[in-house]
């Protein structure tokens, strides 16, 4: 739809389709011990207030199944006690909640100002180069993702790239590949980490 | 000065309660204030001037007297560690290596406002932060500073970590709120203010890090020793957030005494590679933009308002000679376009539109009359929305036009990027930092 000749009318807002979660025909419960942490996490809040337990429920969901399947709604939703589309509201707006399979390893380069005037574009054009994808895609043996992000709030150690939950810092453009390279030879291992390992 | 807020992070166990007491006089100031009646702290605060750290720069001690202390409702602390205003890094330092210091801040706001809990906001790529938050919680409650009966005083508090999924807006305070509960982090209609309906429909004070962090420091040290720091009305110690092209980029503490100029070039060691400073935003992605000739200002909440922009998150971006102003002003809004919530259609749409003509001038296509639509659509959303991030996204675009307008019309005349900077994608050098 459009008001005006020239515009999209609201065609990049949220990009609402791709956050559809996806169906991976498979069906979807907690295991015991996440069910258990989720009780332990849920007991911060007041018992009438259990839907604030929503985010850390998503977050158990993905560390289960490494996104959130379209069958851990209904589930999420009877674990909560508050309807599906309440939890599907939550899933489709943040960004960390992965709505689709993702890579063994989710390379997330900062782009916004501060990282960008110290190289960050050339860093995504070097790990794209170096993986042989495109930014938001995963390369053909599913171990690695590459995606851009908006500020990861150190911009003092521009550029940053996190991998999964790691941050790697001062990732200088001609580095990039080694990253890679090292990631590939020694997983989670190669990620410096955080600040006091990069600070001088 | 020496550093109160972040002396010793470098220090590899400056996390640790231990280090906190021993170099710190960690939780003594929570004795102090457990000793005062809820209305002396609020009214030591309100002395002290402490203005919120987290942009608006409201006083700390009038947030706290708003909350509605008649209801019967419960009271909440709501700490604001969603740090996302582009170029901001403090409360991640903060966090992360002076953590017992909030939680001694969380403590006494909570006393003040009559809180038995409180919530500690992060944002979701924070885990790191997280981790150090929880482990020095789990130290506080197990050495008798929060849980029950603290200090034998018969208070009760609790503190929390709630961990954010990724999305600029939840650093609003309602949005904040709202994400707390569980839902999507969009703005409430204010009034009422969080102070009398916040979380769960009950009093709540939503404060930044930088902020609680100070309020240990006024007990401590006392109301003269803060006040006497800055300059009237802009008391106490300030971090500020240099970044961009400045030879060292980090988080530095100083006074609001301090100049612009003395941040960018004495703190942070100035511009490298021999080239010349162009434009520095001084508050976050947020506020306008400054030029090299206007940096001789008290970085204050006072002074940059005076010199016409705002302190906002003290986040301060630097760019050389290489930037081009068009290309920054789109990125900003890539950032705005990607972060709005979508609540409020002039926001929503304005972002698309504003993204969508920048990146129609940056690449050689626009038109002059392009530039005159990018400043009829930011009038739009400004003022025009729930909370302040239209107002907010639209800067970025108003203020590079008002500034470089000619940089603008050079695009199109010469239907190309006229600058080419070394450290983008796509240009030869490689990158000159």
């Amino acid at each position: 739809m459009t008001f005006h000749p020239k515009m999209d009318y609201a065609a990049g807002h949220h990009q609402s389709q791709r956050r559809q979660p996806q169906d991976d025909g498979m069906p979807f419960a907690f295991t015991g011990e996440h069910r258990a942490r989720l009780e332990e996490i849920a007991a911060r809040y007041p018992p009438e207030h259990r839907r604030s337990a929503i985010l850390p429920a998503l977050y158990l969901v993905q560390r289960q199944k490494g996104f959130i399947p379209l069958n851990a709604i209904p589930h999420v939703a009877e674990v909560i006690g508050c309807t599906a589309a309440e939890v599907e509201d939550v899933v489709s707006f943040y960004t960390m909640y992965y709505t689709r399979p993702m890579g063994q390893y989710v390379l997330q380069v900062c782009r916004t100002l501060p990282c960008a005037l110290r190289g960050a574009e050339r860093v995504t054009a070097e790990l794209a180069g170096a993986l042989g994808v495109e930014v938001g895609a995963t390369d053909a043996s599913g171990t690695f993702s590459l995606l851009e992000v908006e500020c990861l709030g150190a911009c003092d150690r521009a550029p940053v790239v996190m991998v999964n939950d790691a941050w790697h810092e001062c990732l200088a453009p001609e580095d990039a590949r080694a990253l890679v390279d090292r990631l590939r030879a020694d997983g989670e291992a190669a990620v410096s980490g955080c600040h006091h390992k990069v600070e001088k | 000065m020496d550093p109160v807020l972040i002396g010793g992070v470098r220090e590899p166990d400056s996390a640790s309660l231990d280090f906190y007491r021993r170099r710190r006089q960690g939780y003594e100031a929570i004795g102090t204030a457990l000793a005062q009646t809820p209305d002396q702290i609020v009214e030591t605060v309100k002395r002290s001037g402490l203005r919120g750290r987290g942009g608006a720069g409201f006083p700390t001690g009038l947030k706290w007297q708003f909350v509605d202390r008649k209801s019967d409702k419960p009271r909440y602390i709501a700490c604001n560690a969603d740090e996302s205003e582009p170029g901001t890094f403090k409360d991640h330092l903060l966090m992360e290596r002076n953590p017992h210091l909030l939680i001694e801040g969380c403590l006494i706001a909570c006393h003040a406002i009559g809180a038995k809990v409180a919530y500690i906001y992060i944002r979701g790529e924070f885990l790191h932060v997280q981790d150090v938050l929880e482990r020095a919680i789990e130290e506080a409650y197990a050495a008798g500073y929060i849980g029950r009966n603290i200090l034998g005083t018969g208070f009760d508090c609790d503190v929390y970590v709630h961990r954010g999924a990724g999305a600029y807006e939840a650093g609003e305070e309602t949005a904040l709120l709202e994400s707390l509960e569980g839902k999507r982090a969009q703005p409430r209609l204010k009034p009422p203010f969080p102070a009398s309906w916040g979380l769960y429909g009950c009093p709540t004070a939503v404060n930044n890090v930088e902020t609680l962090c100070n309020v240990p420091l006024i007990f401590l040290k006392g109301v003269d020793w803060y006040t006497a720091l800055g300059p009237e009305k802009n008391g106490g110690p300030k971090l500020y957030c240099v970044s961009g092209h400045v030879a060292r980029p980090g988080v530095y503490e100083a006074t609001m005494k301090t100049t612009l100029r003395e941040l960018i070039y004495d703190y942070a060691g100035g511009v490298p590679d021999g080239r010349q400073l162009k434009a520095v935003i001084p508050g976050g992605s947020s506020v306008p933009i400054l030029l090299p000739d206007q940096l001789d200002v008290e970085a204050s909440f006072d002074g940059i308002s005076r010199a016409g922009s705002l302190l906002g998150s003290a986040a301060i971006i630097a760019m050389d000679d290489s930037t081009c102003m068009v290309w920054a002003a789109l990125n900003l809004l890539h950032f705005y376009r990607h972060e709005s919530c979508g609540k409020c259609t002039p926001c929503r749409e304005g972002t698309d539109w504003l993204f969508k003509i920048l990146r129609k001038i940056e690449q050689g296509d626009g038109e002059l009359r392009d530039i005159a639509l990018l400043e009829n659509v930011a009038g739009l959303i400004t003022g025009k929305t729930l909370c302040a991030f239209g107002d907010a996204a639209a800067t970025p675009a108003l203020t590079t036009i008002k500034h470089f307008r000619g940089e603008f019309e050079a695009h199109v005349r010469e239907g190309r990027c006229p600058v080419g900077a070394p450290w983008r994608a796509g240009t030869p050098a490689v990158s000159a930092h």
